[in-house]
Order: C-alpha cells, then structure tokens, then sequence
C-alpha cells in the first residue's frame, strides 16, 4: 500500500481532479465517434423514459460488433442542461441494463465510457427508484454472459459509477479519477467546508494509480503527454490500442472462465486482519 | 452520506440516554408525549402511544427474531485503514472509539440460528458504529454471510441500517456494492430466498445495493430509506422536500418495498415469508 505521504503523487490529486474536469478533455460521446463505426443509437427504457444523459447503441470496432454505452455529458451549457452533466436517471440505468441483455441475447461484448459525477439527485429520481436500479446494475453485470470492458475516461463518481462498472476489464484514463464521494462532498462532510476539496482529495486518494495501487482497476489507460486534452484524437487513439488488446484477451476465455474471473475478482477485492 | 450528522446527534443525545437509564419516563420523538420507558422497552423499543419506532442496536434486533440459542459467526475481521485516512480527526481513532461504544469490530454482527422453524443466516448492520457506514469489513462480513447461507443451503436475511459507503476508506469501500450485489446474484441462483429488512435509515450505497435487492424488500415503519440524503436532494433542488418523502410508506407507495411491517410484527412476517419461500418439511 503506498504511503500518503511517501507517494509520488502527493500533493497532485485535486491537480488531477481538475484535469479529469477539464472543459476540453474528450468526453465519451467524441471517443465513441472516434473509435467506432456503423453507430446505432437505441432508446428507452421500455418503463418510463427515455435519459438523455446515457447513450446506449451498437457499434463496430474494427470489424467486430459490440454494445456501447456511454455518457453524454454536453458541451454548451445548453447541452450540459439538457443532459444533466451526464448524471443518470434510474431510466439511464435501466435502458444501459436493457442494452446490456440486448448484447448478451445476440452475444455480443459491451463497453461502457463512463465521466460522470455521480448518479442524479433529485424528487423524481428517488420516487421511480434510483437505489434499486443502481443495484440492479450491479447484481446482474456480474453476472452478465458476455465480455465487459468499463472505462472511467474523466470522473467516475461513486455508485452512480459503478452501476456501469462491474466488469471483467475496469480501466482508467491517466488523468482520471473514480471515488466514493465527490472531493467537495467528502471535504463538507468530514472537514464541514467544501473549500477543504483539496485535503479530501489527498485523502480519499482518487487518482488512476491511487486506485490502481489498492486492487479496484485493472489497468490504466495512457495518455498524450499534458493530458488527453492537448491531443484529443491521440488519447482516443491510445484508448483504441488498450481496447483491442483488453477485448482480445477476454474473447479467448470460455464463458464459464470468464464469469469465475469477473466473480472472484470483485470478491477478493479486500483489506482487513482477521482474529 | 448522512451518517457523520447523525452520529454527531447520537453524540449530542448522550446525555438523554443517560436520563433515560437513570429516570423512568422518556420523551417520544413521535409523539412529542412523555412516555413510559418501561412500557418502550417491553414493546420491542416502539412507543406504546404512536408506535414511533426507536433504533435499536444490532444485538437487539437479533435477540427479537431469532430463537435463544443461535450462534455469532464471522466476527473477528477488523480494518485495516487501508488509505491511512485522517480529515480532523484519524480513521483509527474514529475505529478505536466505536469499537470500545459498541464491543463490535466493526458495524455488522453476523449470527446463525432459528426463525422459527427455519434455519437462517442472519446478518445485521450496527447503526451505532461510525453510522453503520460500510468498509471492507463490513463488506466482507456480508459477503461471508451470504456464502454461508449457500454452503448450509439455508435462507439469507440482511437488516440495513446504514448512512451507506464508508468515505474513510475510499474507493475500497464503492467497491463493496459490487462484491455484495456479486455474490447476491449467485445465491440468487440457488433459489434459496433472501430477505431485505431496510430500517432507519438505509441509505447511499447500502440502498444502492444489497437493500434493494431482496427476494422481498422490507421496511419498518417511519424508516428514511433513499439513494442520496435529503440534504443533498435539497441543495440540488433548491427546494423543500414534502412530507414523508424517503419515508418507508413512501417506498411502499412508489413500489420500491414489498411491505412497511411494524417491529412487533416483523418475526412472524419473516417466518411467514420463509414458510412460502422454502419447502414444506415433511
Ligand atoms: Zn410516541
């Protein structure tokens, strides 16, 4: 376990936090464009509606087709309004499982590109059960029959992240980070001042390598030098070359290997003395 | 998120407790009455006027649905602080004071015993120990619960009282929900049942996972049971929220839970339930 103190990287998580957030860095609906062709969107959730802040579709990747879900964070105000800054309704998450069985009945593997600050807030969201479809994620990637790739490519914020996340390969960005809570709720609550954002970062120890370093990814994806935004067709360049490997591997596993793996990997992930 | 307010409360009440130790009457928060303690005690902590229900801890709880005799199992993990974690005060120090409040390790009690006639893993959250928040103990204790209950082929029943994720251990502790909900899909597989009893409060990651999740999601009355805390919903809204809103009857009337169930009346639903779930003996 590297040391707070001893890491090379203290004293540089809110830097990274900030980085994560930059305005120009690739959001998941360019690297989806970029990397894919033959896009299909589908809508719905077959319930309620239809969340325009998760993108689910079909899509070839060098020739192979697969399910790609992704957050649509916009990039005017107008758009970040109209998408909720990518923050999910319980429908996202229900349409992103839909999709998800989609890929699983016609056997094909699923991606997810997630850069969200956690899943939406609010009256509505609580009402038509945010909690549960959230956990219904959960419960049934694990199990999910086919390969999963999830990559955090800005903020992988808390359990609205994870909901996209259970899968056999987690990566993320450099200059990404995923974590339990936002710095800023972490920092109002523990120090009662957000502006204590910086401390709560250092603590929580949110970074690529932070997260890396305690077991909960499996790899780290490089970027440009100066961050994915100096060079944004470069990082979904980057980001292509990790994909075709990741998905290789996995598609030589047999299911059953697969599902084990996927299984015990987020079994074992923990720390505790025992007697 | 809500559970460092609360706890700070627990703190501020302290002297209450000791009032009511000492003194023979308690003031109901439900009914604004003064009421007799004797009488909320003998009636399972539930105030004999209005029925509010008082928390209890872990070991209460099991005491009121399992038969004298069951036997606690899993116990003896304890943290780590696996990021070495201080915001005012140290994770250890916060660690070491719940530990001595609560004789527990951690803020989960895991038992096996009877319901009645069944045989059931019983796994309980304890609201007392840094606001039931979840870390990798508690999450491993719930996942060796679960395994357990598929090992003897028994029934899994979980009782959430929780402010959800444990922040001090960061991404280690999001990564619970995955680990639980994981295994809960395998027991799922098994056709054995596994109750959810979400009780005050159950909330954030807790809900988000394993609470939901129950062959039958089941609520106390008067319970706050939601994904994020109202005051988060209230800061982002920027307006009040209606009353009894994340309140268990608002659950049950959104259909999010499958019965609101007075404490008095819990041991026998869950029995009941189990009757229909597991076959007949005989
Ligand atoms: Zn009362």
């Amino acid at each position: 376990m590297p040391d707070a103190q001893t890491s090379p990287l203290a004293g540089d998580r809110w830097a990274k936090t900030e980085l994560a957030r930059h305005p120009q860095r690739p959001d998941p609906i360019f690297l989806l464009e970029q990397l894919f062709t033959d896009y299909v969107e589908i809508h719905g959730d077959r319930a309620f509606s239809d969340d325009p802040a998760l993108r689910c579709g079909f899509a070839r990747f060098r020739g192979e087709e697969l399910m790609v879900i992704a957050n649509v964070k916009g990039r005017t105000t107008k758009e970040k309004v109209a998408h909720r800054f990518g923050m999910p309704e319980p429908e996202g998450y229900r349409k992103a499982l839909r999709a998800m069985k989609l890929a699983e009945k016609f056997r094909r593997p699923v991606l997810t590109l997630i850069d969200l600050m956690g899943a939406n807030p609010g009256l509505g969201a609580e009402e038509r059960g945010q909690a549960e479809a959230i956990a219904r994620n959960l419960r049934e990637m694990s199990r999910l029959r086919v390969p999963t790739i999830a990559v955090i490519t800005g903020e992988g914020g808390s359990g609205g992240a994870l909901a996209l996340a259970v899968a056999d390969r987690v990566l993320m960005l450099e200059n990404a980070v995923y974590s339990v809570i936002s710095p800023e709720g972490c920092a109002s609550i523990m120090w009662r001042d957000a502006a204590k954002r910086a401390q709560a970062a250092e603590a929580m120890r949110t970074t690529a390598a932070d997260v890396q370093a305690l077991g909960c990814i499996d790899g780290i994806v490089p970027e440009p030098p100066g961050g994915a935004h100096t060079a944004p067709e470069q990082a979904a360049q980057l980001l292509g070359k990790e994909l075709a490997h990741h998905f290789a591997a996995l598609g030589k596993l047999p299911l059953e290997r697969l599902l084990a793996q996927r299984y015990e990997k987020f079994r074992n992930i923990a720390q505790f003395y025992a007697g | 998120m809500t559970w460092f307010k609360r706890q700070q409360s627990g703190i501020a009440t302290d002297g209450e407790k000791t009032v009511r130790t000492e003194g023979l009457w308690i003031k109901c928060p439900g009914c604004e009455q003064t009421v007799w303690k004797a009488d909320v005690e003998a009636n399972l902590q539930v105030c004999t006027r209005c029925g509010y229900h008082f928390r209890i801890s872990a070991r209460e709880r099991i005491d009121s649905l399992l038969e004298p005799g069951y036997a606690c199992v899993d116990g003896d993990l304890r943290s780590t602080d696996p990021l070495d974690f201080a915001d005012l005060k140290t994770y250890r120090a916060r660690l070491a004071t719940a530990q001595v409040s609560t004789g527990l390790n951690d803020a989960i009690v895991n038992v096996h015993g009877h319901l009645g006639p069944h045989p059931v893993v019983l796994s309980v959250m304890e609201y007392a120990f840094i606001g039931g928040s979840m870390g990798a103990v508690v999450g491993e204790t719930i996942a060796r619960a679960i395994d357990r209950a598929l090992a003897q082929r028994c029934a899994l029943i979980i009782v959430s009282a929780s402010g959800g994720a444990r922040m001090m251990e960061g991404i280690v502790s999001l990564m619970q929900l995955a680990k639980i909900s994981a295994a809960l899909a395998r027991f799922d597989e098994t056709g054995l049942p596994y109750l959810s009893v979400l009780t005050d409060p159950t909330t954030g990651g807790v809900t988000a996972s394993f609470a939901m999740l129950g062959d039958l999601n089941i609520g106390e009355p008067g319970a706050l049971i939601g994904f994020a805390g109202p005051r988060v919903i209230e800061q982002t809204i920027r307006q009040k929220l209606p009353e009894g809103f994340q309140r268990s009857e608002f659950l049950l009337s959104h259909g999010m839970l499958d019965a609101v169930v007075p404490r008095r009346e819990l041991k026998p639903f869950l029995e009941r339930s189990l009757d229909f779930m597991l076959p007949t003996a005989g």
